[in-house]
């Protein structure tokens, strides 16, 4: 496998082929014509709001729920009259549906069962997937009889053990508790990788999209706005939505002075924007630009010399976040922008520190800015 | 006014005051044990107390007296107490045949009409459960509906329907399936039938309560382990509805062996059940002691499955 099967076409076939696929509930479209590859070996975090229609795809992949048009097909199967019981998917729930009469051996042993594996083997194929979740010692609790942390685990090693060629997983991490779920969150990984198997996770967590995913669809009204690494959503996002659904942004209104193939020129509320990345863009049309707020430099001396990507305003607000603080700074248009900085000194210690009604210079790099599409 | 006289007065009502706070606080210290009162007092009053007098009636003898029985407790003239016990009633109860095969026939009754409303209630209950958001009401309604006209009201609307020259004797004449009609009333078949019907609601409901609990996605967890809807069902869903199997039945099984009403009007003098025989001892031959003691060894008979739903729901309780 090679690190980005989706980029080489020619010697790779997606695992998971989704074409065209919709799902109506009435009137209500729940997942819209919708296209999308996934390959062996990949972690794809299904990204978004509640009610973009995240779960209904997961649901359509594990066949509890058939879409009204469009195909799916699994390692070149198609699945239309496939029932969930003969997919070659297993689920990890997000209420870890947890069989309560039978103990966490009995729970990871069920589905080995209906395949009818020989008896010893269940026994060291369960006793092998405890180890990996490390719950050797717990075979014979029930699942109340389990912290949140231990169900969990229970959950991902009976939906692992009938080693599926995919595993779908409902807001894994969501009912742990934010300490327990970031440790999780790198443990879910590091298990993927161990075993091999492709994981597609549902999650509404950006946080715990970016740490896990090779890559990731940010979704919106069943529909993707942007499938790419988590890199290439974060710094790169083409909509106005994804740029403020993925992170914070400061979102300019602007048009395009100047296209060349190495960079654009943006005139916007902020002054003149340059970027120094080529993008399909037409001279004279509307934009808008997107600024993160950790990319903008924030400093009390103007800058020594004039030129575009660089503006000034007043402090409006400062917020103390602990490692890092935020600045709302107004400009003389009246429009706040949003800066953030680490705090590297300690605020008592002597410098140039910044407070209320300052006036501050604003720079960013010309690699910085985001051109958004719609 | 002085304030002499209001002195008294005034520690009078301080007095007052700190009674009632000692006793909020008592109550509030012993509430614990004043819910408990509750239920122990009731069923003292309603249950304990009424079981002891039938006790008692039971190891009487009959006599010409009213009540129709010997005293337990007699004083002789010379002052000394004379208690009377006999376990005659019992030995004549336990012995006789008739009354031997009445209790097994009337539990046999039971035991099947129990099964028949499980396996008709079941899969009621788990359409009900399964019914959508207007259906769902509706039919709960339709189960406890019922309910809303008298229960000998119904039994009579069964002779008429299960007579020789009742509905649906001249349906099937009139077209033309059968010559002659059918007998249905005063035979079992109309006993289970009455009884089916009376108490498939008691089946229904605790069944209903305990599916709506279950978690559908257990069944979605069961089909993408591979598991094909009946091994399903018996693996997952039927296992987790047990209290409710248990409860339902305990609540059929329990008043339909000791049922008068529906084998004296729908089996005639051809079903007999203990309800019957019990009422004929005590109203037709007077023999209250024998009546009592009937009743004695029924209670018995069913306090067997009582303890085991409380094993059942002891053990539930424990799990959660």
């Amino acid at each position: 496998m090679t690190d980005a099967p989706w980029l080489d076409h020619e010697n790779n076939t997606p695992l998971v082929q989704i074409r065209g696929l919709t799902k109506k509930f009435g009137e209500v479209t729940a997942v819209d014509n919708i296209d999308l590859d996934i390959y062996q070996g990949e972690l794809f975090c299904l990204l978004g709001g509640s009610g973009c229609g995240k779960s209904t795809l997961l649901r359509m992949l594990a066949g509890f729920e058939f879409p009204n048009s469009g195909t799916i097909s699994i390692g070149g199967q198609d699945m239309s009259n496939v029932s969930a019981y003969e997919r070659p998917t297993n689920m990890m729930f997000q209420s870890y549906a947890l069989f309560p009469h039978m103990t966490v051996a009995k729970n990871i042993a069920f589905g080995l069962q209906q395949d009818r594996v020989p008896k010893g083997e269940i026994e060291d194929r369960v006793d092998e997937i405890l180890k990996l979740v490390e719950l050797q010692d717990y075979k014979k609790r029930k699942p109340q009889q389990l912290s949140g942390g231990q169900r969990q685990r229970v959950a991902l090693a009976r939906a692992l053990v009938k080693k599926p060629r995919l595993l779908l997983l409902d807001e894994p991490l969501a009912a742990l508790d934010k300490k327990l779920r970031k440790h999780t969150q790198f443990e879910l990984a590091n298990i993927q990788e161990q075993v091999g198997v492709t994981f597609i996770v549902v999650t509404h967590d950006q946080e715990e999209a970016m740490t896990l995913a090779s890559r990731m669809a940010v979704m919106d009204a069943g529909r993707f706005m942007q499938i790419g690494t988590p890199t290439e959503i974060y710094e790169f996002p083409q909509t106005r939505f994804v740029a403020d659904f993925i992170g914070s942004a400061n979102i300019f209104e602007g048009r395009v002075t100047e296209d060349s193939t190495d960079h654009v020129r943006v005139e916007t509320d902020l002054g003149e924007i340059y970027i120094d990345h080529g993008q399909s863009v037409t001279q004279g049309s509307q934009i808008w630009v997107g600024l993160r707020p950790e990319k903008i430099r924030v400093s009390k001396s103007p800058p020594k010399k004039p030129g575009p990507n660089q503006t000034s305003g007043e402090v409006e607000e400062i917020g103390y976040l602990g490692e890092t603080s935020i600045y709302k700074i107004k400009l003389k248009s009246g429009k706040i922008v949003d800066v953030t900085a680490p705090n590297q000194s300690r605020p008592t210690m002597k410098g140039q520190k910044i407070t209320w009604e300052d006036t501050v210079y604003l720079q960013w790099e010309p690699s910085s800015a985001m051109l958004l599409h719609s | 006014m002085t304030d002499i006289p209001n002195a008294p007065a005034q520690s009078d009502a301080s007095r007052d005051l700190s009674f009632f706070k000692s006793l909020t606080k008592s109550l509030q210290n012993n509430w614990r044990k004043i819910v408990i009162l509750i239920p122990f007092v009731w069923l003292l009053l309603f249950f304990l107390f009424p079981f002891f007098i039938v006790a008692k009636i039971s190891v009487a003898e009959l006599a010409i007296a009213s009540p129709p029985f010997t005293k337990l407790i007699e004083w002789t003239d010379t002052g000394i107490m004379n208690i009377r016990i006999v376990f005659d009633n019992f030995i004549y109860i336990l012995t006789d045949s008739l009354y031997f095969d009445t209790y097994v026939n009337s539990l046999r009754i039971s035991v099947l009409s129990t099964l028949l409303c499980l396996l008709f209630g079941y899969p009621i209950a788990y359409g009900i459960v399964r019914s959508g958001p207007v259906m769902k009401p509706l039919l709960l309604f339709a189960v406890i509906l019922p309910f809303w006209t008298s229960f000998l009201l119904r039994v009579y609307a069964w002779m008429g329907l299960l007579a020789d020259q009742g509905t649906i004797n001249n349906l099937l004449i009139s077209l033309g399936i059968i010559d002659e009609p059918i007998r249905m009333l005063y035979t079992e078949f109309a006993v289970f039938v009455g009884i089916v019907y009376t108490y498939m609601p008691f089946m229904i409901l605790p069944l209903y309560a305990n599916m709506e609990k279950l978690d559908t996605s257990l069944n979605e967890a069961a089909a993408d382990l591979g598991s094909r809807p009946t091994n399903t069902f018996f693996k997952v869903t039927l296992p987790l509805t047990i209290p409710g199997i248990v409860a339902g039945s305990l609540l059929v099984f329990i008043p339909a062996t000791g049922e008068y009403v529906i084998p004296d009007l729908l089996g005639g003098g051809n079903v007999q059940m203990i309800g019957r025989v019990l009422f004929n001892e005590f109203s037709r031959n007077t023999d209250w002691p024998v009546a009592a003691a009937v009743a004695i060894v029924l209670l018995f008979l069913l306090v067997v499955p009582i303890l085991v739903f409380q094993y059942y729901q002891g053990k539930e309780a424990e799990e959660r």
